[in-house]
């Protein structure tokens, strides 16, 4: 946490136009974001937090406000605000390896040697335990395992911040469990900033530092932003009893199903 | 040994999975199984022979009953066309040698085929190469697809040989009017077939692309060409079979020594049998032609649409 407001989001707002309709999606989105720090944002489908994440990677243009990310606005998309996508997104086309090495040789071209290059697409793919699969092509592994090689290109971009768009939701429980432990341990080991899109309260709370939480839409905001005071390293069978983890547990249901109900069960 | 086994076993994985519209035969897949399954070479053998005997036998079959009826049909006094055997007698050295010299204009078909395939792969190597190019850019971009589309839509409807007096007049030779008819037909299929498969290339590959900062020199090779091609390779493959259809007709207007011209001038001075000789010259070669742009597709897009 040594360097405070590293990436500031400023009254961010988004409004989609189609014809003469306009659709205010996100509306005075403020907060800040610490170095190496895990923030969540959670909410209901449709409440834009996809939307504010791609504003963040800069996929998505801002209506109104910015992304300050260490004093210099950011509206393009760029190497270090890496992205690992919901569906993966690696190019069937390519091997594990390769995938990552596109990466690579992309972000660093002119800064690393051939080997240099080489040793840290082996070094990523190996955090994420997938070297042994570094010649196959996607096709070819299981989901969790993309999404493995997914996060591995992310990090090989050695990025400022990490986006993870919904990482574990197209995965079964069981596989999202390990992706989980394997993100809490990468975070503790790199000690990245990492924002991530999640509507797990679960997963949430077991990862993240912060988790704001966005009201419904249009028009969404933050609700409430929650700080989640909890030691790490954690280990999932111990917070099923601890007191700190319930707590927030109940806090978010409370925000989520309670006071901002999700639209379709609200009507 | 054990490399082979490997490289045929990746193969064999990525065969089935990878569905493209350019690739049609199953048969890579069905040579390779045998060998994962580590049976007795014999029976392999044995296998792989059934199989080829099951692709070949029908088609044979069928092949000898339809020249027995063509002979029956023909072979009264004063018929219209020769007989098969006909066609055998008088046409032999056409059958038998393809590649025989006994002066400028009496070669054999093969020759003849060549100086065609050679036109056809100058007109189409210069579609395929402007047709990815101009399909790339009308997929990519929405004014040139809004500006370029309707009047490629009325283009491509135009047949082959109406072009054919428009290009004498501008080239004001055969040759290069003969090229330019290839490549005008050639060319509307693969830039329609390109301009879909950008179009269709996923949002998270364009979003990859622009974390990564690509440039479009590196987006077209690394992204758009992979992802696109198993619809460039389906146009590529209809733009073949279209040239190999109006090179034949187009040599028949400009002359030279091409396989389309021997039939205009086989036909004018009644060699009949020639002219049945050269037609199954012309099939088996546009079928041989389909098949190779069909392979080719399969192995390079291998992997692609497989996510």
């Amino acid at each position: 946490m040594a360097n405070n407001s590293y990436l500031k989001l400023e009254q961010i707002g988004k409004s989609f136009s189609r014809g003469p309709a306009t659709t205010e999606v996100l509306r005075d989105i403020s907060m800040i974001i610490n170095e190496g720090e895990y923030v969540s944002i959670i909410g209901h489908s449709g409440c834009g937090k996809s939307t504010l994440l791609n504003i963040i990677a800069g996929l998505t243009p801002v209506t109104t406000g910015g992304v300050i990310l260490e004093e210099r606005e950011v509206n393009s998309p760029g190497p270090e605000r890496a992205v690992v996508f919901q569906n993966h997104s690696l190019l069937p086309w390519l091997t594990v390896y390769e995938n990552v090495a596109l990466a690579v040789n992309k972000v660093f071209a002119g800064k690393k040697s051939r080997a240099e290059r080489h040793d840290w697409i082996e070094h990523n793919l190996q955090l994420v335990h997938m070297l042994h699969a570094r010649d196959k092509r996607p096709a070819e592994i299981s989901g969790g395992m993309k999404q493995r090689v997914g996060i591995a290109r992310g990090l090989a971009m050695e990025p400022k911040i990490l986006l993870l768009d919904e990482p574990f939701g197209a995965l079964d429980a069981l596989t999202r469990a390990h992706l989980q432990d394997s993100i809490m341990e990468i975070h503790m080991k790199l000690g990245n900033t990492m924002v991530m899109i999640t509507h797990d309260v679960d997963e949430a709370i077991f990862l993240s530092d912060r988790v704001v939480m966005m009201t419904n839409g249009p028009a969404a905001t933050i609700g409430e932003i929650l700080d989640v005071k909890l030691q790490r390293p954690r280990r999932r069978l111990e917070l099923v009893n601890n007191k700190a983890y319930t707590e927030a547990r109940a806090a978010v249901l409370e925000f989520l199903y309670a006071r901002h109900k999700a639209p379709t069960i609200a009507a | 040994m054990s490399l082979t086994i490997l490289k045929s076993d990746k193969s064999a994985q990525a065969g089935p999975v990878s569905v493209t519209p350019a690739r049609a035969s199953v048969k890579p897949a069905a040579a390779v199984i045998p060998l994962r399954s580590g049976k007795p070479l014999a029976q392999v053998a044995r296998e792989k022979l059934e199989a080829v005997a099951v692709a070949v036998i029908p088609p044979l079959v069928v092949l000898i009953l339809l020249l027995i009826v063509w002979q029956l049909a023909f072979s009264r006094p004063g018929a219209s066309l020769p007989t098969p055997l006909t066609v055998w007698r008088e046409a032999k050295d056409l059958i038998i040698d393809p590649f025989f010299v006994n002066g400028s204009q009496d070669i054999g078909l093969g020759w003849r085929v060549l100086t065609s395939l050679q036109r056809v792969a100058f007109g189409f190597g210069l579609a395929a190469v402007s047709g990815v190019l101009i399909g790339a850019l009308i997929g990519q971009s929405v004014w040139a697809m809004r500006g370029l589309d309707p009047i490629f839509q009325v283009l491509r409807t135009v047949p082959p040989l109406a072009w054919l007096p428009i290009s004498l007049a501008a080239f004001r030779d055969s040759a290069p009017s003969a090229i330019f008819v290839i490549f005008i037909t050639a060319i509307w299929p693969i830039i329609i077939n390109t301009a879909v498969g950008v179009r269709n290339i996923p949002q998270d590959y364009r979003n990859i692309a622009s974390v990564l900062q690509l440039n479009s020199i590196e987006f077209f090779w690394r992204i758009m060409v992979p992802a696109a091609a198993p619809y460039i390779f389906t146009g590529l493959r209809i733009g073949i079979g279209l040239s190999w259809l109006a090179i034949v007709a187009a040599e028949m207007l400009t002359g030279g020594i091409g396989i389309g011209f021997f039939i205009w001038d086989a036909w004018n001075s009644s060699r009949l049998p020639d002219i049945i000789v050269a037609l199954a010259y012309i099939g088996i070669v546009g079928f041989l032609l389909d098949k190779i742009v069909a392979a080719v597709g399969t192995i390079v897009t291998r992997g692609v649409q497989a996510s």
